[in-house]
């Protein structure tokens, strides 16, 4: 049972309740911030045995004078940024003499005897604390790194807190025995505790959201909500979802920095490479920004190498034109985009004129949109209008959100959203670890090492965006009853002339790695990079291969992300927008304060107010 | 104006509905402004509003109705003057989350006493409102969890029925636990402890039920910290001490949870020092609450200590804690003089507290001083302090009687409270235990005879129990068995007679028996059993009862009368012998009880002899 993490991993205590995180972030924080589980069989004296999985300690010394005490320590430290974290002993058989415990190892310890019932503090000299407890009593301490408290229970009953000082050295959970044959059992929540322990955390819980909910904001007139409107926008305006941007500028009255145009044109270029047409988005960027893939040669062969994905996937369009398929269907296949929170789940709107789908316009009309409207309006618009590729649905988009009524109501729920966004930016989470579990085996982001922070937001901000994870399967099933629709996807379409032209491309591809190589010294992302990609024509399905999670659509999004950053600094604007950078401070804040070892950490979560 | 608006039909339910918002707002006002409009009889005029088929008029009726009997100027009553009232706004509970919220409010408020209980009960309130607590709204589930709270408390068949009550497949014992969940509202956390707290004490729920145990008792234990508001801290403390105030059990473990005993002398800590200097508010504040604080701090401890030695010990522990009761006997409110006298009570049961801690802050003279013109249910609890005082290993008992106790106990004795009238004799009992001669005459004294009888007579067997015990202790000793039965021995005789005669139960007819063997203890009092045939007939009849303890008594009295070194015990065996007791007693000396065979024996032995 994933239990003992107690506080650590926000994790219950309780032993049966289900875990809060996804199971990768606990299992990073299990290794970054080990919690004790169970005893040291190093750190113990010789009069100590250990035994059933070293959580049974046993007395076998003469237990003749104080002298003969033995104690043993957990494995680990109790890590300051779990916040709370409780463990409790079961008192087997009888003890006679100082069935004591304590935390910590002589200076700086604290302890609870049960022949007395006093605590001891650092030294050798008890002052009444509580009940002497004997044979069959359960025993358990909590420790509170919030506001540095600690208290003993006895049988499930608190016994009252106390303060401890916070020391430089670690506290370790620690027992000690004097009496021969006298043995206790140690719960690291491998069990359910007798106490509450579950209850305590929720009112801790509740205590730091409220401080972060009353958090004085100190506001001059009207300047928060300036800024906050500030926010939203440039987010919008970022990601070029410009008739949303434009609405909400319209309604808040504020203005936008860039020129209309030029979102625009950025949107087109994401746009294209969200569909996977990469090489016409690099044509656009080379004819709308000269001399920007020229300075950023590294970028230029990302794409390049999304573009050989993209042809193995069939979507590029220099493979595309000699498809014998049509548009609509082939459209429908390529690598199922609904799993890219992106995009659409309909996949029927990529590529599709606005003509032909009146309804992609500002995506509020879309079937998908429809799932998400009631809780993310403005996303649903945005995602579905990115996923509509063609210059002219973009147009028709435009004009249709012009539509007053329509755009207010855009706003006003956009802007709820951001105040939600805001909250998050003094709230913390285990973002980081996300990030991480992400990082981890996604060689692509790795590669982009400068925007690491960048990608790992825009991976999680859109995974929230597009909502609950109940949400995300309900895509899911569409996307396998879309699958279901075309069982065979072939290499490049299907088509020989389009696979030639593939292995062209890789040639030139690889002739462009030679040069930079020159020209900038070895680069073993580039290698790697062009490794994964060719290793695709190495399967006979390369959909179900080992590099197979390349020719899914969401690796197109840091890619995306990477090019649209790149376009912004061309043209000195943030490449990040100030609120995803926000939200990058906060879970940095929280990971700085687990660092330094302020437990609160542990109860304030990002992902607690982005829902 | 507004009124006559109101309750015009004729006016559109619009402008109604105004002149009830209006009329709200005023009640909100100073107390003055709900007194005039009770004076125009809004109530009526408001309640005729509920009959309005339009919801936003019932709503705006019932907002103003919920403000002014929420002020303490409004009698309760006048909410049950007409029992067509409470059925119909049991119907409006279903009618939208405001009429719901207003309702809740206003019965919570109205419901004093048994009567009132029953009153809502009996309409179906728990039914009615019970689906409410898992309402959307928080407002509502606070309100309805306030009525549940003031229905059950102390009310036994409320609480009964609360227990099997289920709201969407849960029980709600079940949602009251949820609500003590520590994130929830302190108010929340408290009014449902409350309400556990009644069923607990009226049976419904175990006293080792872990939702008791493990989630009610810690909550009101939590209740009583220093982080909490004064309020909260009064009645949690209130609630607790009502809580354990009769399970050993649950007084244990209060008394180790977060150092309780410790943190209730934070109550007597107001207003602090620190209030007076820095901030008027503050202290004004502090001595509002001050009294009610140190009143709930006395009633916890009286609780905590009512039956367990070792938790009496570390009261008495606490620093200071003799001074504060010692003061809070004298203080002005009749409250903290009651809470104080309990605690006193409650710490009076500890026979090693009685011999030091009790003697050193001479406790016995601010206590006399609270018995001097008390109201009566202080003078109970005094009282009742008073006769664990009096015990005979009590250094106090001396200066007590120096201080004119007997005179108090005497008239004690003829009060109409039978509370009263059971401490005192049950006072002057313990005060005759193995007292002096003049104590003895003197209780006689301030009794008089005729009060004496009065008792035998009473109808409550505890206080003819006491009498009777206070008899048998007056008649110990032989030299006090002789001077008592030379002045009283004609009317004791006859209440003895009267008693064996009477139907009484055993234990009445045993002390009777064993104050017979006293007398037959004495030299010359002996006589006035002997020359009393019918005595010694019902002697004779109790030796053959069926009851052994009674038998035994009887036997006591034989044994006594036939001892062989005494003058006059030749004549005496005789006069029993021929009686036929000899015969008896050969029986019972081959009886299976071994204390009536060794009796027998022995008193064949005198025989023998």
């Amino acid at each position: 049972m994933a239990t003992a993490t107690p506080a650590g991993a926000g994790s219950p205590h309780g032993g049966d309740a289900a875990p809060p995180g996804p199971p990768e972030e606990q299992e990073l924080s299990r290794r970054l911030t080990p919690l004790p589980r169970s005893w040291s069989p190093k750190d113990k004296y010789n009069y100590i045995g250990l035994s059933q999985g070293n959580l049974r300690v046993h007395y076998k010394g003469h237990g003749k004078n104080h002298k003969d005490a033995a104690s043993v320590r957990a494995t680990h430290p109790i890590p300051a940024a779990c916040g709370i974290y409780y463990f409790e002993v079961k008192i087997v058989t009888q003890c006679l003499g100082m069935c004591g415990w304590q935390l910590g190892w002589d200076k700086h310890s604290y302890g609870y005897h049960g022949d007395d019932g006093h605590s001891f503090c650092s030294s050798g000299t008890g002052q009444p604390y509580g009940p002497t407890f004997t044979t069959g009593d359960v025993i358990g301490c909590c420790v509170n790194l919030i506001n540095n408290t600690c208290f003993y229970t006895k049988n499930g009953h608190s016994l009252g807190k106390f303060v401890f000082l916070p020391s430089q050295s670690n506290l370790y959970p620690t027992v000690g025995l004097q009496t021969p044959g006298e043995i206790v059992d140690a719960n690291f929540g491998q069990q359910p505790f007798v106490f509450d322990i579950e209850d305590y955390m929720r009112e801790w819980r509740a205590k730091i959201q409220s401080t972060i909910k009353r958090f004085p904001i100190g506001d001059r007139l009207g300047e928060w909500q300036a800024m906050l409107q500030n926010m939203v926008s440039s987010y919008l305006v970022h990601h070029g979802y410009c008739s949303t941007a434009t609405a909400f500028a319209r309604v808040t009255d504020t203005t936008i920095q860039e020129e209309q145009t030029s979102i625009k044109n950025r949107q087109r270029i994401q746009k294209l490479v969200l569909a996977g047409r990469v090489g016409e988005a690099i044509e656009a960027t080379q004819q709308l920004y000269p001399g920007l893939l020229e300075h950023n040669p590294n970028l230029l062969f990302m794409l390049k190498c999304r573009q050989f994905v993209e042809m193995v996937n069939g979507t590029d369009s220099e493979v595309r034109c000699f498809s014998a398929r049509s548009p609509r269907s082939q459209d429908s296949y390529p690598g199922s985009p609904s799993l890219s929170p992106r995009h659409g789940s309909s996949n029927s709107h990529l590529h599709s004129t606005g003509a032909d789908s009146p309804t992609c316009s500002n995506g509020v009309m879309s079937t998908k949109s429809k799932q998400s409207h009631s809780k993310y309006p403005t996303l649903s618009s945005s995602s579905s209008s990115s996923s509509s590729s063609s210059p002219s649905s973009v147009n028709y988009s435009e004009s249709n959100s012009t539509d007053s009524t329509k755009s207010q109501q855009h706003s006003s729920t956009s802007n709820q959203e951001t105040r939600e966004y805001y909250d998050a930016l003094f709230l913390g989470t285990k973002l980081s670890h996300y990030t991480d579990a992400f990082g981890s085996h996604d060689s692509e982001m790795e590669m982009e090492a400068e925007h690491y922070p960048n990608g790992v937001l825009e991976n999680s901000s859109t995974r929230i965006m597009n909502g609950t994870y109940k949400h995300e399967e309900i895509l899911q099933t569409d996307e396998s009853s879309m699958e279901d629709s075309c069982p065979q996807r072939q290499l490049c379409g299907g088509n020989h002339a389009a696979t030639e032209r593939m292995i062209q491309f890789g040639r030139e591809l690889q002739i462009l790695s030679e040069q930079l190589c020159r020209e900038y010294g070895k680069n073993t992302m580039h290698k790697k990079m062009l490794q994964d990609a060719f290793s695709l024509l190495a399967y006979s399905d390369p959909w179900n291969c080992p590099v197979g999670q390349q020719l899914d659509p969401i690796q197109r999004e840091p890619v995306c992300a990477a090019l649209n950053s790149a376009i912004l600094e061309s043209q000195n604007l943030p490449k990040q927008p100030p609120l995803m950078l926000a939200l990058g401070q906060a879970s940095e804040c929280l990971r700085l304060m687990a660092r330094v070892g302020l437990g609160s950490c542990s109860f304030a979560r990002v992902d607690d107010y982005l829902h | 104006m507004l009124l006559y608006l109101l309750q015009q039909e004729t006016s559109s339910t619009e402008l109604r509905t105004e002149c009830a918002v209006v009329l709200g707002s005023l009640a909100m006002g100073t107390e003055n402004n709900v007194k005039s409009l009770l004076d125009c009889h809004i109530i009526p005029a408001l309640l005729q509003g509920l009959l309005s088929p339009d919801l936003k008029f019932i709503e705006a009726c019932l907002r103003c109705l919920r403000t002014i009997f929420i002020s303490p100027v409004t009698p309760e009553d006048l909410l049950y003057t007409d029992a067509t009232v409470i059925s119909h706004l049991m119907a409006l509970l279903s009618r939208s989350r405001y009429t719901q919220e207003y309702i809740c409010q206003i019965f919570s408020h109205c419901c004093k006493g048994p009567d009132h209980q029953t009153i809502l009960f009996n309409h179906g309130a728990v039914q009615n409102i019970a689906h409410l607590l898992v309402s959307t709204s928080y407002k509502v589930r606070m309100q309805a969890l306030k009525c549940f709270s003031v229905l059950a408390f102390e009310n036994p068949q409320v609480s009964m029925t609360l227990v099997n009550v289920s709201v969407d497949g849960e029980l709600l014992p079940q949602i009251f636990v949820k609500m003590l969940q520590r994130d929830k509202p302190i108010e929340m956390q408290l009014t449902s402890a409350k309400c556990l707290t009644s069923m607990c004490r009226a049976g419904a729920i175990r006293t080792d039920d872990p939702c008791i145990v493990l989630k009610t008792l810690p909550c009101l234990v939590r209740m009583c910290s220093k982080d909490r508001l004064l309020e909260e801290r009064v009645e949690g403390a209130e609630t607790l001490a009502y809580l354990i105030e009769t399970d050993v059990e649950l007084q244990r473990m209060a008394s180790i949870t977060d150092h309780l005993i410790v943190m209730l002398a934070d109550y007597f800590k107001y207003p602090s020092s620190v209030s007076a200097i820095t901030d008027i508010k503050r202290l004004d504040h502090d001595l509002k609450h001050a009294h009610e604080l140190r009143q709930a701090a006395f009633k916890l401890y009286a609780s905590l200590g009512a039956n367990d030695e070792d938790i009496r010990k570390k009261i008495i522990e606490t620093e200071n804690m003799m001074d504060r009761i010692v003061n809070g006997l004298s203080e002005s409110s009749i409250k903290v003089r009651l809470a104080a006298v309990r605690c006193l009570h409650s710490l009076s049961r500890s026979v090693q507290q009685l011999r030091t801690s009790f003697q050193d802050h001479a406790v016995w003279k601010p206590l006399m001083k609270v018995l001097q013109n008390a109201p009566n249910e202080i003078l109970v609890v005094a009282s009742s302090t008073l006769c664990n005082l009096l015990l005979e290993f009590s250094p106090s008992k001396e200066p007590i009687l120096e201080s004119g106790a007997i005179e108090l106990l005497c008239s004690l004795t003829q009060s109409e409270n039978l509370a009263l009238r059971v401490n005192g004799i049950w006072a002057l009992m313990n005060m005759a235990f193995q007292a002096e001669q003049k104590i003895k005459s003197d209780i006689l004294r301030g009794l008089s005879t005729e009060q004496l009888f009065q008792l035998l007579s009473d109808s409550d067997v505890n206080v003819l129990m006491k009498t009777l015990g206070l008899l048998r202790n007056l008649l110990s000793t032989r030299p006090h068995i002789d001077h008592i039965m030379s002045t009283h021995g004609k009317q004791i005789m006859q209440a003895v007679t009267l008693i064996l005669e009477g139907e009484h139960n055993i234990e009445v007819k045993e002390q009777t028996l064993c104050i017979l063997a006293n007398i037959a203890d004495g030299t010359t009092a002996k006589e006035l059993i002997m020359t009393n045939d019918d005595i010694l007939q019902k002697i004779k009849y109790y030796m053959s009862h069926s009851n052994a303890k009674l038998q035994l008594a009887a036997m006591f009295c034989i044994s006594n009368l036939i001892w062989n070194e005494e003058e006059g015990s030749q004549e005496r065996q005789d006069k029993l012998r021929d009686m036929g007791v000899v015969d008896i007693l050969h029986k019972l000396s081959q009886s299976s009880d071994p204390n009536l065979c060794d009796k027998a024996k022995t008193a064949l032995q005198q025989y023998l002899a």
